[in-house]
């Protein structure tokens, strides 16, 4: 039995995507991890875990849930703060992130944490395993839909182009491949540390369906998944345009916030340029 | 070559059968699908059947997502595209994920014969082993392989199963049941144990019976699995025979060697030998001369076991 999916208004999701944010810098602050691309993605976790994605977070393990997974580990942020505010675990518990003894690792871990669908961080994996369980979709005529994310500069990673073929060739058209295209890396610009320009062309050469979008958009997320769902005979792939550390003045477009945590001084600057939310700190989203 | 069937074949076998009893079996293959044997299955179960071209590391990730999505699939190649290739793969895919892939590889060894050290896998037992959640299946001959191959499937988690490349006499059929974990004994011994695996069970056997010729009674132990490893069974054998000779086609650093060596250090310290490849790449050449250039002869195993037991009264005597 698919459950009706729960559209959520634009509106909405833009409170969402600012209690996603807000939940990065408070737990990148008082941890480490990695800020810059999990704020530049939470308008795609926010339409997919508050509006898009078929899932019962009661019960994780439910065969007809739709598939995420996440490539680029690194921002896993995201994710936890996403699962947490959507009932798959206490939103106290995101807390122990990075801490001994939790089940939220630096990178995630499937066997950990439930709502996690992989274990990813080492890049260029999540593609190959995203096709795997879309074939695995097919095989059993169900009609799930799988979205994976990855990095710009994952892109880079030989594997990704082993499994774009595989994608197309296996005519997976139940499958989106998201790209947070921020063009920043650890060592600087993506396309100064080795240029993975024309992504479209390159994608659309491997037979795929290429849409872009501006990845701070909601509209134009939303209307990109829509025609996701609509295509057919071939994997969808959205170049999702990002600024890293979106919303945050001194993070944006700076490698350095790749992979480093705001000092307190710093969180709560960010905080106050998130603005306010309206749910609560311990609030869960339904 | 009447009688002879490899490993790889006793593969082939289970997989149909496995194919017509369960339709969660699934099989992946990197464009070598008749020498891993799986051309059979495809063949019998297309819709069941992966090609995915020459890209083992997509291959392992795209089983993982099957198994997540609980298929239970098989991807084959050979041993090095597997273990060594996509082993970053293996590990946070399959063996972090818990995921229930099973690679299965042919071409291990120096059995790999004429196309040489690039195509001999002799280090991937080692790698496999040392991989949290895996577990590692060396079967000596086709039967073995075909009930490994069951095995492996109905047990919950990642397998790394070693086929053999070339044929070799039926060993184990009757013995036994195949069970994971479990090691066989092929026949009792007092003066020495012969501990192997794969295709060096056969001479490990032949080797028994040079030593019977000189008066030495050798007991062999297939050790078909190396990953969990038979504790028991080893400890057991050398508290009769106090030494052991190894016998393996693979380095003996990190495979059967290593294991049993780890397994006595810490349980019973006794003399202990192992043949395999001494820290070399192999080369081209056919698979028997390439056997005994790199002493993986039944006469090698013999005189390994002629010297530990040399070593045993030695010690023996130096403690009286």
């Amino acid at each position: 039995m698919k459950e009706a999916i729960n559209m959520q208004s634009v509106e909405y999701l833009e409170k969402v995507t600012k209690r996603i944010k807000r939940d990065i810098i408070q737990l990148c602050s008082a941890n480490t991890g990695h800020p810059g691309g999990a704020l530049g993605t939470a308008e795609i976790f926010a339409e997919l875990y508050f509006s898009r994605l078929r899932h019962t977070p009661e019960q994780p393990d439910w065969e007809g849930r739709d598939r995420f997974i996440l490539s680029n580990g690194h921002i896993c942020l995201a994710l936890y703060s996403s699962l947490a505010r959507s009932g798959y675990f206490d939103v106290e518990e995101l807390a122990t992130f990075r801490k001994i003894n939790s089940r939220l690792q630096g990178h995630p871990s499937r066997e950990d944490l439930p709502g996690v669908e992989t274990a990813s961080g080492p890049l260029g994996q999540g593609l190959s395993i995203a096709n795997g369980v879309a074939m695995a979709q097919k095989l059993s005529n169900s009609d799930v839909n799988v979205y994976c994310l990855v990095g710009d500069g994952e892109l880079q990673e030989g594997q990704i182009w082993e499994a774009m073929m595989t994608s197309a060739h296996h005519k997976l058209d139940n499958l989106a491949l998201i790209i947070n295209w921020n063009n920043i890396q650890i060592d600087g610009k993506v396309n100064d540390v080795m240029n993975i320009e024309p992504i479209d062309e390159k994608f659309k050469a491997f037979g795929w369906n290429v849409i872009s979008i501006d990845g701070h958009n909601l509209q134009e997320i939303k209307h990109a998944f829509d025609q996701f769902e609509k295509n057919e005979g071939s994997p969808t792939v959205i170049i999702s345009k990002t600024v890293l550390g979106n919303g945050i003045s001194y993070m944006e477009h700076e490698a350095v916030w790749h992979g480093k945590a705001p000092s307190e001084e710093e969180a709560l600057l960010a905080l106050n340029e998130i603005g306010i939310c309206g749910f609560a700190d311990d609030l869960v989203l339904k | 070559m009447a009688g002879k069937r490899a490993g790889r074949d006793g593969f082939g076998q289970a997989m149909v059968e496995l194919g017509e009893e369960n339709e969660k079996v699934v099989a992946l293959c990197a464009d070598l699908a008749e020498s891993v044997k799986v051309h059979y299955f495809a063949e019998k179960y297309p819709e069941r059947y992966f090609q995915i071209g020459i890209a083992e590391q997509d291959m392992i990730g795209t089983a993982a997502g099957l198994a997540l999505s609980r298929y239970i699939p098989f991807a084959t190649t050979y041993a090095v595209f597997a273990a060594q290739r996509a082993n970053e793969q293996i590990r946070l895919a399959v063996c972090y994920n818990r995921s229930n892939v099973k690679i299965a590889v042919s071409h291990a060894g120096l059995t790999t014969g004429e196309d040489g050290a690039t195509h001999q896998a002799l280090e991937d037992i080692a790698s496999m082993r040392a991989m949290p959640n895996m577990t590692v299946l060396v079967p000596a001959d086709a039967s073995e392989a075909y009930e490994a191959t069951r095995a492996a499937a109905a047990y919950e988690g990642p397998v790394y199963l070693r086929l053999g490349r070339t044929p070799v006499p039926e060993l184990t059929n009757g013995v036994g049941q195949f069970e994971i974990g479990k090691a066989r004994k092929m026949n009792n011994g007092k003066d020495v144990t012969l501990i192997a695996c794969g295709i060096m069970v056969e001479r490990a056997i032949e080797a028994r019976d040079i030593l019977k010729e000189k008066g030495i009674e050798a007991e062999v132990i297939n050790m078909h699995t190396i990953k969990p490893i038979d504790e028991e069974a080893v400890v057991e054998s050398v508290k009769k025979t106090g030494c052991v000779v190894t016998a393996e086609e693979h380095s003996v650093i990190g495979g059967l060697g290593g294991v049993v060596s780890e397994v006595l250090s810490e349980h019973s310290p006794v003399p202990l030998m192992r043949i395999g490849t001494q820290d070399t790449f192999g080369e081209s050449g056919p698979p028997e001369e390439l056997l005994t250039k790199y002493g993986l002869t039944a006469e090698k195993i013999a005189e390994a076991a002629q010297n530990v037991i040399r070593k045993k009264k030695n010690t023996a005597m130096s403690t009286n």
